[in-house]
């Protein structure tokens, strides 16, 4: 019967089923369970609240079978019968909750009735005790007004007596130097003081008062101005002072200027260091009497170890000047800056004087006073630093720097806000590229100095070179040997200078020294100082000043001596393969450079090296190409061509060409490679004799002489050779001896046929030109990288001759070989 | 021109003396003189016509010598000068003359040109520039735009000033001018500056230049060193009256202001052999022709160092290779 229908059916517990059950009966619900009876308007269910028993009796008789309406019936008795047992439970026990209810209720109204009783009796009590008081209250009073007013005149009294034996006391104070205790005293009375000086006998105190104080802040003032006394004496005499209205601003300014006369004298004491510094050694000992001379004047304690030092050199070397700065000047300064701070600005701080801006504008004068001070000092040091020319000892420069900015680093802490020590950071990068800069011209000037001792050493073999060459080429090879070595020491004396100039300007960046963490040590001075305005600056100089050999000589007809050009193009040479970018990588690794901003990469600088040792070497052609251009020139303007003798020899000019060619090809053969050339044929000298029997040049000859053909017939030839055979004679050589020597050579052969085309030339005229032009070919095909270059040009040489000649009578082969043969 | 095809005139002998005739205004005209030895020399009259881009040529006789120098007198067209050697017993000596031109060689030769080359016609010898007394000459100068009177020759160390009279058959020296010096000083080559009233000359000997003042034969300026080795060749900018180009044997062309000598106001490196000329154009003095032995002319556009740097020509800065006309400079 109720399955489905009865939620709580299934409750566990039997109360909770009673509940349920009784809910049920009175239509209650479980919260949330309400509208849970969508089919309560059904007048057959039995729980819902429109049950009509009358339907339901008729539904079940109507459906059901008989044996089913007997277990609905039994069903329902029982459900009946379980109701009934739950409710007689429910009321039993509510029942007796209602009973101790009752009585509880009941208990405690008894109780509150007496309380209540006993708090009406304590409000009377208090009633009373009210009164009472009031009235004790009311009878004392006149007397405590009057005991008031007794003890307000006492303290007047003894105020007043206070007041009457100032004076006095003050006086006493003043014999017995306590000034703080009179000053304390007399700031007590100094208000009322003030506040009744109207009245006649209390002006008189007062004015008792201020002479006596006014006496006393000039004691204090004289105290103050001694000086002499410790700084804890001074301290008070200025708080004192303070105390005493003096004025502040007053205070610090004498305070101020009485450190600077002390500071003062210190710098003074550093500047006689200086400036009995003539650069002249000779001067050494006035100079050292000088200094010793004054300075037991100066109230340092500098002097004792000045002259009980006699140093070896004389004067103080930079480390002990800047020692000396730091331990009387800075360390004064740190002093004063200390005490100064603590007077006016920690201790006014303090005090009631706060008020008045008095740290502000303390601090303000003590910066104005350390600034000024100490750019003063930094003038001694800078004008100092600049002394240090010399760049032998880089490490007690970089000792003294480094102990001048540790020492600033003092007075850094003590004065927060303070520009000192940058501007003493700023000196010392100063001094850093300034040395730099030292560096680089000391390296130049050593340079240069190499350079010199180079061109000595180059004068005195030269000679010899000359003498002995002339005896025979071959003798030759060994005299000038040394100038592989000069080019090695050179070279090697170089790069030692180098790396010693950065092993000193390494010390600039030691972990040891304080200013080597400053950023600019760290960067710009390792990329911009070191690496670009050394030592990418000396290559370029380097480089620079080797051009300009090529320049000024160029006109002047060569002032430098062409085996010192030789050198330098080998050596610019040799730094464009190797050296620069040794240099460069020895650099960076010492150095740690780390690239923030742009520099010269390796390739730039090999490219300027191998264009100046180009630019040398094709000077160095030049140079010696017109030496014996020269030559050939004077030989063959100043002869009459057209009166000469029948030749019987070769021309001693030619010999001489020979031989200098020769010396020159050993001289290069010393420092460059032999380099390529042409394949001789198998026998170049044979070749030389039947060069002038080729058919061109019969055919040339041939043209030349009929008188039938007044037309040069090689009018054609001559146009195609202009295009097709043309020589380039000044140009650009290669680094190797073969390309050298060529271009020498064709420069001078060039000349040759230039010189003897404006000239006219009889018979023998033409013969002597064909001996020394074989002459020529026999000895120059050797140094050439193409033979037929010597070929031709003499070719072009007699041909030439023959052209110019007015009776063109050509010698015989045999003969010129014979005349040759013959020397 | 870029259009045109090259022009080509070739002579029978080797030359090395070329002038334009300037006082010819109404053709385009050259005399070239020849070097032979053997044969008698010849002065070619090349008119080039710009507008059928043909060459005209005549040709006269010069039997005196080869020709190592040329000058067409600026007044007169049928009159010119050469320097020429002459070699007689065993000798060679170096002469000037003033020549004038057969009055008919224009007309003469036109039939035909076989011909001419076969029987051309002589020169008239007008009168000896005499100068035994002081050297062989190297060059004649005539009095730039004037009325062909007067003329200098440069003859080893001196220079001598002439004057031409009795229409130009008779030519006296009014002036001279020595250089002197250490060693045997030679005039190589100069030129009359069109400036100042015709009144300097630009002398180079060795590696210096000279400027001379012709009213009291006095050195004004010496640019000692102007080249490293000799100077070939100089040229007054005709257009800016203190400017001055050179040439030598160093490669190099330089162009100087006289008025301050220590530095070339430029250098040109361009050849790679000796440059023997340097001329400027007459009209466009930005344009600088230089010969040099390396068998190359280069035309140079120095628009920053000519009258007028804004320029408005806008031409190649150089015309190398341009080896047509000029060979026989070789």
């Amino acid at each position: 019967m109720d399955e489905g229908s009865v939620p709580v059916a299934e409750d566990p517990g039997r109360r909770r089923r009673v509940h349920g059950m009784l809910k049920l009966y009175y239509g209650l619900n479980e919260e949330g369970k309400a509208p849970e009876q969508p089919e309560s308007l059904d007048p057959c269910d039995i729980n819902g609240p429109h049950f009509d028993p009358e339907l339901y009796l008729n539904k079940l008789r109507r459906e059901c079978s008989l044996t089913e309406l007997m277990d609905q019936e039994t069903c329902m008795v029982r459900q009946i019968r379980s109701l009934d047992s739950d409710m007689q439970t429910l009321v039993y026990e509510n029942y007796n909750k209602f009973i101790s209810a009752t009585d509880t209720i009941r208990k405690m109204k008894n109780d509150f009735k007496k309380m209540e009783d006993e708090m009406d009796c304590l409000s009377a009590n208090m009633a009373a005790i009210t009164e009472f008081s009031a009235r004790i209250s009311g009878t004392l009073q006149d007397q405590h007004a009057q005991i008031t007013k007794l003890s307000g005149v006492h303290t007047l009294l003894r105020k007043l007596q206070f007041l009457f034996e100032l004076p006095a006391r003050l006086n006493k104070c003043l014999e017995l130097q306590a000034y703080a205790q009179a000053v304390n005293t007399h700031r007590r009375a100094r208000c009322v003081l003030q506040q009744y000086s109207h009245l006649p006998s209390f002006k008189g105190i007062q004015d008792d008062c201020h002479a006596i104080m006014d006496k006393l802040a000039q004691e204090l003032r004289q105290k103050f101005r001694d000086g002499g006394s410790s700084a804890k004496d001074l301290s008070e005499c200025v708080e004192l002072l303070l105390q005493l209205d003096e004025p502040a601003e007053e205070l610090c300014d004498k305070f101020l200027s009485h450190a600077r006369s002390r500071l003062e004298s210190d710098l003074q004491g550093l500047e006689a260091e200086i400036r009995p510094y003539p650069s002249t050694a000779t001067k050494d000992a006035s100079a050292h009497g000088l200094s010793s001379a004054t300075a037991p004047g100066s109230p340092t304690d500098g002097s004792p170890k000045n002259s009980s030092l006699p140093s070896p050199a004389s004067n103080t070397d930079i480390l002990e000047f800047i020692d000396r700065g730091c331990n009387e000047f800075v360390s004064s300064l740190c002093l004063v800056i200390t005490s100064y701070q603590e007077l006016f600005i920690n201790h006014a701080q303090k005090g009631e004087l706060a008020s008045k801006n008095i740290p502000q504008m303390a601090n303000g004068k003590l910066h104005a006073f350390v600034d000024d001070l100490a750019a003063r000092y930094f003038m001694l040091v800078e004008r100092r630093i600049q002394e240090e020319k010399g760049v032998g000892d880089n490490s007690l420069l970089v000792r003294a720097l480094d102990r001048f900015h540790r020492r600033l680093q003092a007075v850094a802490k003590l004065l927060p806000g303070s520009a000192v020590p940058n501007k003493g950071t700023e000196i010392v990068i100063r001094a850093a590229t300034e040395r730099v800069k030292q560096y680089l011209s000391a390296l130049q000037s050593f340079y240069m100095d190499s350079l010199t001792d180079v061109r000595q050493a180059l004068a005195t073999p030269r000679l010899s070179v000359a003498g002995t060459s002339v005896a025979g080429p071959a003798s030759g090879r060994d005299a000038p040997t040394s100038l592989p070595e000069l080019l090695s020491s050179l070279s090697a004396s170089i790069l030692n200078q180098i790396k010693s100039v950065l092993a000193s300007v390494h010390l600039f960046t030691a972990k040891d020294i304080t200013f080597s963490n400053k950023p600019y040590f760290k960067g710009e001075f390792c990329s911009q100082g070191v690496r670009e305005s050394l030592v990418v600056s000396f290559i370029k100089f380097v480089c620079q000043s080797s051009r300009q050999f090529c320049e000024t000589a160029g006109d002047k007809g060569g002032s430098t001596p062409p085996a010192l050009l030789l050198l330098l193009s080998r050596l610019c040479l040799d730094y464009e393969t190797s050296t620069i970018s040794y240099i460069l990588t020895l650099t960076d690794e010492q150095f740690l450079v780390q690239h923030h901003s742009p520099v010269t990469p390796v390739t730039t600088l090999c490219a300027e090296a191998r264009e100046a040792a180009q630019k040398l070497l094709n000077h160095y052609v030049k140079v010696q190409g017109l030496i014996i251009s020269q030559m050939l020139r004077k030989s063959v303007e100043t002869r009459d061509w057209v009166n000469t003798i029948e030749p019987r020899n070769v021309r001693a000019v030619m010999k001489r060409v020979v031989e200098d060619t020769t010396s020159i090809d050993v001289q290069v053969g010393l420092l460059y490679e032999e380099g390529v050339r042409k394949a001789h044929s198998s026998d170049s000298s044979k070749r030389t004799f039947s060069v002038y029997s080729s058919s061109r040049q019969q055919a040339r000859y041939a043209a030349s002489y009929t008188p039938s053909a007044p037309m040069d017939t090689n009018l054609l030839s001559n146009i195609h050779k202009l295009f097709s055979e043309r020589i380039d004679i000044f140009s650009s050589v290669e680094f190797n001896k073969v390309s050298v020597m060529t271009g020498i050579i064709k420069i001078s052969l060039k000349t040759f046929l230039e010189c003897v085309r404006l000239r006219t030339f009889g018979r023998y005229g033409l013969q002597q030109i064909q001996v020394d032009c074989h002459y020529l070919q026999m000895y120059l095909w050797r140094f050439v990288s193409d033979e037929n270059l010597v070929h031709f040009l003499l070719d072009e040489i007699v041909g030439s001759a023959a052209h110019r000649c007015l009776d063109p009578a050509p010698m015989e082969q045999s003969v010129i070989e014979v005349i040759c043969e013959r020397g | 021109m870029e259009d045109d095809a090259p022009v080509i005139y070739g002579l029978e002998f080797q030359a090395r003396a070329l002038t334009a005739q300037t006082a010819e205004t109404d053709a385009v005209r050259f005399l070239v003189g020849t070097q032979s030895l053997k044969f008698d020399n010849q002065i070619h009259i090349i008119d080039f016509d710009d507008e059928n881009n043909i060459i005209n040529k005549n040709v006269l006789l010069h039997q005196a010598g080869e020709i190592w120098h040329i000058g067409a007198s600026p007044a007169d067209k049928a009159v010119l000068t050469t320097c020429y050697n002459k070699t007689s017993d065993s000798r060679v000596v170096s002469c000037a003359a003033v020549w004038r031109m057969p009055s008919d060689w224009e007309t003469g030769n036109h039939e035909s040109p076989d011909e001419s080359a076969h029987n051309p016609q002589t020169l008239e010898l007008l009168c000896h520039l005499d100068d035994s007394t002081h050297g062989n000459a190297a060059c004649v100068l005539w009095e730039p735009m004037g009325d062909g009177k007067r003329m200098i020759s440069l003859a080893d160390n001196h220079a001598l000033l002439w004057d031409l009279q009795e229409s130009s058959t008779q030519a006296t020296v009014s002036s001279t001018a020595t250089l002197e010096g250490k060693g045997q000083l030679k005039f190589t080559s100069g030129k009359w500056s069109p400036h100042h009233n015709c009144s300097q000359l630009a002398t180079a000997n060795d590696t210096a230049i000279r400027g001379w003042d012709l009213r009291t034969m006095s050195q004004i300026y010496c640019i000692e060193n102007a080249h490293g080795q000799l100077v070939r060749d100089l040229d007054f900018n005709p257009n800016r009256q203190y400017y001055l180009a050179s040439c030598g044997d160093d490669c190099k062309v330089k162009f100087w202001d006289v008025r301050s000598v220590q530095e070339p106001v430029k250098t040109l490196e361009e050849h790679s052999h000796w440059v023997w000329s340097v001329r400027y154009n007459h009209s466009h003095d930005q344009l600088v022709l230089t010969a040099s032995s390396d068998s190359r002319l280069i035309l140079s556009n120095m628009v920053s160092i000519s009258s007028e740097p804004f320029g408005h020509l806008v031409d190649d800065e150089e015309l190398s290779e341009g080896e047509e006309l000029h060979q026989e400079d070789k």
